[in-house]
């Protein structure tokens, strides 16, 4: 939302590509060329089916794996080719919390050991004391009872259990944190309570998030722009509101129709369907990748990738059917 | 019984029992559903919904799994006095259910065309094997699946197309109850709404009775004729898919369970969440179970359980819609 009063990125990426190596000379595509800006303090959030490539791009991002081609830079530095000891100073500003309330976080510790462990690696207090004492106002700022400090992560729920891992991202103070699925294993109710959490940790201390998610009302709520992926690609990337109000990619107008809404009024509306799946990303062809499904296909569209062109200030398309106009 | 309704439970009540500690999972539930009609059963997890499905199946866990009281009515048939092979007569046939989860409800080693034969050699043991050959085909097409993949394993279908060989193993015996378990949640959005528009198309065309269970309201305003929102065991609102979505009155927990979801045409900086978690199913609340959470709650809710508000077709169980918690409070909040 404050776009304009930041003129430097916190974080950019040039032509980031991650290629699966399945066997020889068989490369599966997960994320193909992305770039993207983010700026302190805003909300990046990346909407696409499954096996699109999402949660490979927030990975590789944060360097938990090597990217194949393309540049990282964060703060203005090239950290592509840093090593793991080069990445570790640098952890302390980027940080994830994952999809999986029951599987990220270990569950022979308890409560405060998990929530401590991140500053005990760092050093980032100089007693222990100081330590746990850190985590209790984590626990806190997260709205997770005292009285939990030493229960096991199986006596809570999905809903505090992911509130641990959001206590243990922002442990280390960071200015940005990848959020991969965060809210997708929750029910409603609890899902909005860590919406709101979020939204409220980002006002407090100007996070920046990458929020990576397939659920379309969920993104429009919190993010500033939004980028919808297929197969590896960015297909388009808008502020949020006029993503919805003018979506330009069929991709993303198909997207946007396929929600059911809870209004009873469109009931007998029929769905707007597009036919087929996601294709498979190993070893793609030129062309645009969604032509296969695509209502309005073209010749060029399989002969040609589509440029990722600005359409209107801000919102940028790769399609020929918006770009030749 | 009213012969319009193809099923009718009155006054259910399931727990789960271990030596521990004793689970109330249903706690007095109320339900009809018209010959024809969309029922969306709504609520979170632990609400009760799944376990609702199993018990007029007679599927539930056998050990832990137990019904207390209350009947169930299929077709004028009281389903809890049925012995196990009467049972079987109708599950897959007359009642058929399809599962949340199609990568684990399908059986890895044999193929699909296989796993649908299975349910049509079962209840109908005379029909020739070239006729459940031919059974299978059209089972499969009418899900859009083309019948020469009748060969093929699991495995070698997508997440999608496996939702559709389940359903297609549901539909093969043309059942008159269809259970759907939240059926698209496992599934991208435009997966979903292939499926979903596919499964309004076969409810049209064989006029299929459906209980489609889900948490999602935007698949119940697309898909259901009534909706019966589930808190902790119990039914606390019910009506027609229009006293749900248009009707101003409304139960508190259905009120925040609207005001939880996102909504796409206006931007709002918070959400307003319920307070607070689903009660313990093994320490319920004394009176109304949202009592804790709930925002009017009054001294009455705390000791009594909520009798039902009836207006029409529309049914709210809480106090603020009766005279008992008018004085106290005005009622009838947005």
């Amino acid at each position: 939302m404050n776009t304009a009063t930041h003129s430097k990125p916190l974080l950019e990426t040039k032509g980031l590509k991650k290629y699966f190596k399945i066997r020889k000379n068989v490369n599966l595509h997960a994320v193909d060329g992305i770039d993207l800006e983010l700026y302190p303090g805003e909300t990046l959030g990346v909407v696409g089916e499954s096996g699109c490539g999402k949660s490979t791009l927030g990975r590789t991002i944060i360097k938990l794996l090597e990217p194949t081609g393309g540049s990282i830079l964060f703060n203005g530095k090239d950290i592509t080719n840093y090593s793991v000891n080069q990445m570790r100073p640098l952890r302390r500003e980027m940080q994830i919390i994952f999809q999986d309330p029951y599987s990220s976080i270990d569950p022979r510790k308890s409560v405060i050991e998990i929530i401590s462990e991140y500053s005990f690696i760092h050093k980032m207090y100089s007693s222990k004391a100081q330590t746990f004492s850190k985590a209790v106002e984590m626990m806190e700022l997260v709205g997770l009872a005292k009285r939990y400090a030493n229960s096991y992560p199986h006596e809570l729920d999905g809903g505090r259990r992911q509130r641990i891992g959001i206590a243990r991202a922002l442990s280390l103070n960071p200015k940005f944190i990848v959020c991969d699925e965060p809210v997708s294993a929750l029910d409603v109710s609890v899902q909005a309570q860590n919406l709101n959490l979020l939204m409220d940790l980002q006002d407090n201390f100007s996070l920046a998030y990458i929020f990576i998610t397939h659920d379309l009302s969920v993104v429009k709520h919190i993010s500033d722009i939004i980028m919808v992926m297929y197969l590896g690609k960015c297909v388009e990337t808008a502020p949020s509101d006029e993503l919805f109000i003018n979506p330009l990619h069929p991709y993303t107008q198909a997207l946007l129709a396929a929600i059911p809404k809870p209004d009873i009024t469109m009931r007998n509306k029929e769905f707007q369907l597009i036919e087929g799946e996601v294709t498979s990303p190993i070893n793609m062809k030129p062309g645009c990748r969604f032509a296969s499904r695509c209502p309005h296909v073209m010749d060029i569209c399989s002969q040609e990738d589509p440029e990722f062109l600005e359409a209107a200030p801000g919102h940028r398309v790769a399609c020929f059917l918006v770009n030749d106009k | 019984m009213n012969t319009a309704n193809i099923l009718e439970i009155k006054d259910l009540k399931v727990i789960y029992k271990t030596d521990l500690e004793v689970v109330e999972a249903i706690n007095g539930l109320n339900l009809t559903l018209g010959k024809g009609k969309t029922l969306g059963l709504v609520g979170e997890t632990g609400a009760g919904k799944t376990t609702t499905a199993l018990s007029i199946l007679k599927l539930l866990p056998s050990v832990t799994g137990k019904i207390l009281n209350g009947s169930i009515l299929f077709d004028g048939e009281e389903i809890l006095k049925m012995d196990e092979k009467k049972m079987q007569a109708i599950r897959g046939n007359r009642i058929s259910m399809v599962f949340q989860d199609p990568m684990t409800s399908l059986n890895p080693v044999l193929t699909v065309g296989d796993q649908i034969a299975e349910a049509i050699q079962l209840h109908n043991p005379e029909m020739s094997k070239e006729d459940v050959q031919k059974k299978v085909a059209s089972s499969l097409e009418l899900v859009g699946i083309p019948s020469w993949r009748s060969v093929e394993y699991p495995h070698q279908f997508s997440g999608g197309m496996k939702q559709r060989v389940v359903i297609a193993i549901a539909l093969a015996c043309e059942p008159e109850l269809l259970i759907a378990d939240e059926p698209t949640t496992a599934l991208d959005v435009t997966i979903q709404a292939q499926v979903l528009s596919m499964i309004r198309d076969l409810r049209d065309r064989f006029n299929t009775s459906m209980i489609m269970i889900t948490h999602d309201l935007g698949i119940v305003a697309q898909t259901c004729d009534d909706v019966a929102v589930m808190y902790a065991g119990t039914i606390i609102e019910s009506g027609t898919a229009e006293d749900i979505f248009l009707n101003k009155d409304h139960h508190p927990y259905t009120v925040g369970l609207f005001n939880s979801i996102p909504n796409l045409d206006v931007k709002t900086d918070r959400l307003s969440p319920i307070e607070g978690l689903m009660p313990d199913p093994t320490d319920l609340p004394k009176g109304c179970a949202f009592s804790p959470r709930c925002p009017h709650a009054m001294e009455i809710c705390h000791q009594k359980r909520p009798p039902v508000y009836t207006n029409n077709t529309h049914n709210i169980a809480c106090f603020l819609f009766l005279p008992e918690g008018k004085q106290g409070n005005k009622g009838g909040e947005e």
